[in-house]
């Protein structure tokens, strides 16, 4: 927006200043709100589990110490294997990638069907799509878990990123529906007068143009596959969880003595990709987020 | 013959979503609603018995915990959530040369998982070690914060996570907001010599109307949807002090053994996501239409 | 000769909705068609129609002797320039003239010799290398008119290629475009919601209205001989004056009586016409009634009139008398010296009238 700063008098300076003081002062204040479990975190998995008991939350280790972090990568337990969040983490990423992939394909293919190619009931069809965005998933649990059955695929990882991909249709085709609807219907007649067909135009000259929606798409859908929980224990059994649901496993099991400093370093762990991304990536990420709850 | 196939393409391309959808959402809808009505223990029984399962719900003290809870926690949540965004936004616009700097911090718990959401906050509350522990080291030797073990006060604690998480996304929506104000209609209101509040209160946030609704549809939906974070934060406890309906329904379904329970409560979750969610969508869609 | 363009019986629909209702229209090679009229007119949806990227509810279309009804638009042979210039915007301008040959499996030689010589022909050699963003509005256009050039068809479509330039450099690439059509003696479809780029541009008008033909024509016989009121008011600028007159017989001719505000009416006399309505609406431009003295000839009649406003243009200046309960617009020489509320002596070319019907808009003479 634009320059609110007014020309001052002198007198309704200082008073200026003082609101300048009161907002920095409020935007640290939050600031250290939002930083301080990061930083909690962080501090506890470098402690050893003697410190944390008789040191305060938010002091700093005395003595660094990346025991919790090796024990919470490839020994601790949950439930009865004690493997650490390794496999699950593997789990997660031969996951999320196939499923990212597909579910972005057909979503681009999708949004460029129903925005440049319309036919009856496209924006129907559209609709339908965009209602099933919308559902809590709850409702799908108990018939997927059977169709699963069916399929050969429960308890698998390609069952899980069946369930990702179908789940994140709608809402690929979503943001690249509302991003070729602001390409002009004139490039799609101008390549047919040229002599392109449904998927040359599409490959030529839609796919190069779409670079942006592409990566936020992929950062959407990868945010959301890797940080699902309800999917990953519905569908997936030992051996096959992915780390949400192995983290989730680690700091709720409830044999042996509690160890805050594993908990911690797995929590971190499993956060890293997608603060990784986040860090990277940011704007896209907010423009999808955005894009996500901001139709249109 | 060929360009009768080649005018298909488009329909055959979109083919495969529309089956998915129709099966995997509605046809899944269908088959859930149908299970509500039968009698289903463990097993799916296709005989259709009423509205038993409903009455058992209603009935169960459990569910009116989590249909409380859920009130209680998406009121809370969403309030809170909207309010402190809101005021983000605002502090932010107002030309910080660290604003870059600052919405990530804001923004960044929006990229975590509600798992690692809910593990980091329960360590924090933890009443032995956590911020209890740290402020009775400070001296406040009767300082109590067990929010998370005191059945009675842990949803507050979900609230608490849940805002932690979902506020910097309302200040990404409502900031983005701001900005997309006409700016000749400010340069107006500064010519007029209305003073820098009013022109918040008068101008900005009342053209701003669209994103609070956005802002509110996808609070509520995280709110009803929210599961992760209850599991990893409280497992729903103390006792059933933390369920939602979305903890109630996954106990029934895979722990219970009782799919009729699950399905009816579902059920309920969809009505009450739908009875936000239509009327928004509708309009939006309709809006588009035109 | 065979028309290379031949559309007959062509018939639109969207749903109930009629866009395009019973449209018949040939043109011979070397012509250049404009299809004019007020948006919303379906004039850009027969040019698709043309093309084949609307598919048409009824009658047919032949291009270049062949029924192109249900042939796609790449088998059509013809090249289209669009609004927006559709550019294909990751492409840069020399894939973009290219595109289209690659697609149709030109071999790269003749594909760089016809780039090659589009580019020098639009002088657009220094930008191949450029995407579509880095170029101007003009540039722009001139890569899209590339596009259609490397072609070489049968029939070259344009779908109002100038809306979006600037006015100066709209005139240029009007003179540009009509250039280009001498030169290469090529078959043009052009549509624009501009009259003056049209009566500039075409040897053959179709103007448009809810999808109905109203005229067909040459520039002149469109300018001179509106068909009905509509074509009248639309082609012209400033607009055909139309003023409701009462007619009455006069021996051989027509007594023609304007009716004026607070003074006796203005009586015409036109002996060319030997039957009219009592009450018909009198068109004639603004061109066509100048100062007294100013014009001469047999039909030349001369009235005073007050004036109510001047509007120095420049080359000339405009002014406005009420008559007939419209204001009517005449164009003087720039040297006048009339004034608002004087008195001035018109003389009305009654060589040049057109008389129309009111109820159905219809040319009567």
């Amino acid at each position: 927006m634009t320059d609110l700063g007014f020309p001052q008098s002198q007198g309704r300076n200082w008073g200026h200043v003082a609101l300048r003081c009161l907002l920095f002062l409020l935007l640290g204040l939050f600031a250290l709100f939002y930083l301080m479990p990061l930083f909690v975190m962080v501090t506890t998995s470098l402690k050893s589990l003697e410190e944390i008991r008789t040191g305060s939350l938010v002091a700093f280790p005395r003595d660094v110490t990346f025991e919790a972090w090796r024990t919470a990568w490839s020994g601790a337990c949950t439930g009865i294997q004690c493997e650490g969040l390794r496999p699950y983490f593997w789990n997660s990423v031969i996951l999320a990638i196939p499923a990212v992939l597909i579910s972005t394909l057909i979503g681009a293919l999708n949004g460029y069907v129903i925005s440049q190619w319309k036919f009856r009931g496209a924006n129907l069809i559209f609709s339908l799509m965009l209602f099933g965005c919308f559902i809590p998933f709850q409702v799908v649990l108990l018939p997927m878990a059977r169709m699963l059955g069916l399929m050969g695929l429960a308890g698998t990882i390609p069952g899980l990123i069946f369930v990702h991909v179908i789940y994140g249709i709608g809402f690929t085709t979503l943001f690249f529906r509302n991003y070729y609807v602001t390409i002009p219907a004139e490039l799609v007649k101008a390549a047919k007068v040229d002599g392109a067909g449904f998927f040359r135009i599409f490959w030529s000259i839609f796919l190069p143009l779409s670079l942006p929606i592409i990566v936020v798409t992929v950062i959407w859908q990868f945010t959301q596959i890797w940080n699902d929980f309800l999917f990953g224990v519905s569908f997936s059994q030992a051996g096959t969880q992915p780390v949400t649901v192995a983290l989730n496993n680690i700091v709720n099991s409830t044999t042996g003595v509690k160890e805050y400093n594993v908990d911690m370093a797995a929590a971190i762990i499993a956060a890293l990709p997608t603060l990784f991304v986040y860090v990277v990536a940011g704007n896209y990420f907010i423009r999808g987020l955005t894009a996500g709850s901001v139709k249109g | 013959m060929i360009e009768w196939f080649e005018r298909q393409i488009p329909k055959i391309v979109l083919a495969p979503s529309f089956m998915a959808v129709l099966v995997f959402v509605y046809g899944f809808i269908a088959w859930t609603a149908w299970i509500s009505f039968t009698r289903s223990k463990l097993l799916p029984n296709y005989e259709i018995k009423g509205v038993i399962q409903y009455e058992r719900l209603f009935a169960a003290p459990r569910w009116d915990t989590a249909m409380s809870n859920l009130f209680v926690f998406g009121t809370l949540f969403i309030v809170i959530s909207m309010l402190l965004g809101l005021l983000l936004a605002i502090l932010l616009d107002q030309k910080i040369r660290t604003e870059g700097a600052l919405r990530t911090i804001y923004l960044y718990p929006m990229a975590l998982s509600m798992i690692v959401t809910g593990t980091a906050w329960k360590w924090i509350m933890n009443p032995g070690l956590g911020i209890e522990n740290m402020v009775r080291g400070w001296g406040f030797e009767s300082f109590s914060f067990d929010w998370v073990i005191d059945p009675d006060m842990a949803i507050y604690a979900v609230v608490i996570a849940g805002v932690w998480q979902a506020s910097g996304f309302v200040m990404a929506l409502f900031l983005a907001g701001l900005r997309s104000v006409d700016e000749e209609i400010i340069k107006a209101a500064q010519i007029d010599g209305i003073p820098h509040w009013r022109i918040y209160s008068a101008i900005i946030i009342p053209s701003m109307a669209p994103i609070f609704l956005s802002a509110f549809i996808v609070l509520a939906h995280l709110a009803i949807k929210s599961f992760d974070l209850v599991i990893a934060l409280t497992g729903g406890g103390p006792g059933y002090a933390t369920d939602l309906p979305a903890t109630y329904m996954y106990a029934m379904a895979f722990s219970r053994g009782d799919i009729g329970q699950a399905a009816s409560s579902a059920m309920v979750m969809m009505g009450v996501v739908f009875a936000i969610v239509v009327p928004y969508l509708y309009s939006e869609l309709r809006a588009k239409h035109d | 000769m065979a028309p290379i363009l031949d559309i007959q019986n062509l018939v639109k629909n969207y749903g109930a909705v009629e866009i395009l209702k019973n449209i018949n229209v040939a043109i011979e090679p070397g012509d250049f068609l404009v299809l004019v009229g007020p948006s919303g007119c379906g004039k850009s949806t027969l040019l698709n129609c043309i093309a084949g990227l609307e598919p048409i509810s009824g009658g047919t279309i032949a291009i270049g002797g062949r029924d192109m009804t249900h042939v796609s638009p790449k088998d059509r042979d013809i090249a289209m320039v669009f609004q927006s210039y559709a550019l294909y915007p990751t492409m840069s301008v020399a894939k973009n003239i290219t595109f289209g040959m690659k697609v149709r499996g030109v071999d790269a030689e003749t594909q760089a010799q016809k780039l090659a010589e589009v580019a020098k022909q639009l002088q657009i050699e220094a930008l191949l290398d450029r995407r579509p963003g880095q170029l101007s509005g003009g540039q722009r256009q001139r890569v899209a008119m590339g596009r259609a050039l490397v072609r070489d068809p049968k029939l070259f479509l344009f779908d109002e290629p100038l809306s979006n330039l600037d006015a100066k450099l709209r005139v240029e690439m009007r003179s540009e475009i009509k250039k280009l059509h001498q030169n290469l003696g090529a078959t043009m479809v052009y549509v624009t919601h501009d009259q003056i780029e049209a009566m500039t541009l075409a040897t053959k008008i179709v103007v448009l209205k809810g999808g109905v033909v109203q005229q067909i024509g040459t520039p002149a016989e469109i300018y001179n001989r509106p068909a009905n009121l509509f074509v009248a008011d639309f082609m012209g600028s400033p607009a055909m004056n139309l003023i409701p007159v009462k007619a009455r017989k006069n021996g051989a001719g027509m007594k023609i009586e304007i009716a004026r505000q607070g003074a006796e009416p203005l009586v015409l006399h036109d002996t060319r016409v030997a039957e009219l309505p009592e009450d018909v609406i009198l068109g004639l431009r603004p061109e066509d009634i100048a100062e007294a003295g100013y014009r001469a000839g047999e039909n030349v009649q001369t009235a005073d009139c007050l004036i109510d406003m001047v509007e120095p243009a420049g080359a000339d200046t405009y002014v406005v008398s009420h008559l007939g309960g419209k204001q009517v617009t005449a164009r003087l020489h720039a040297e006048t010296v009339a004034a608002p509320g004087q008195m001035l002596g018109l003389a009305f070319d009654l060589g040049k009238v057109s008389y129309f019907a009111p109820q159905t808009g219809e040319r009567l003479n």
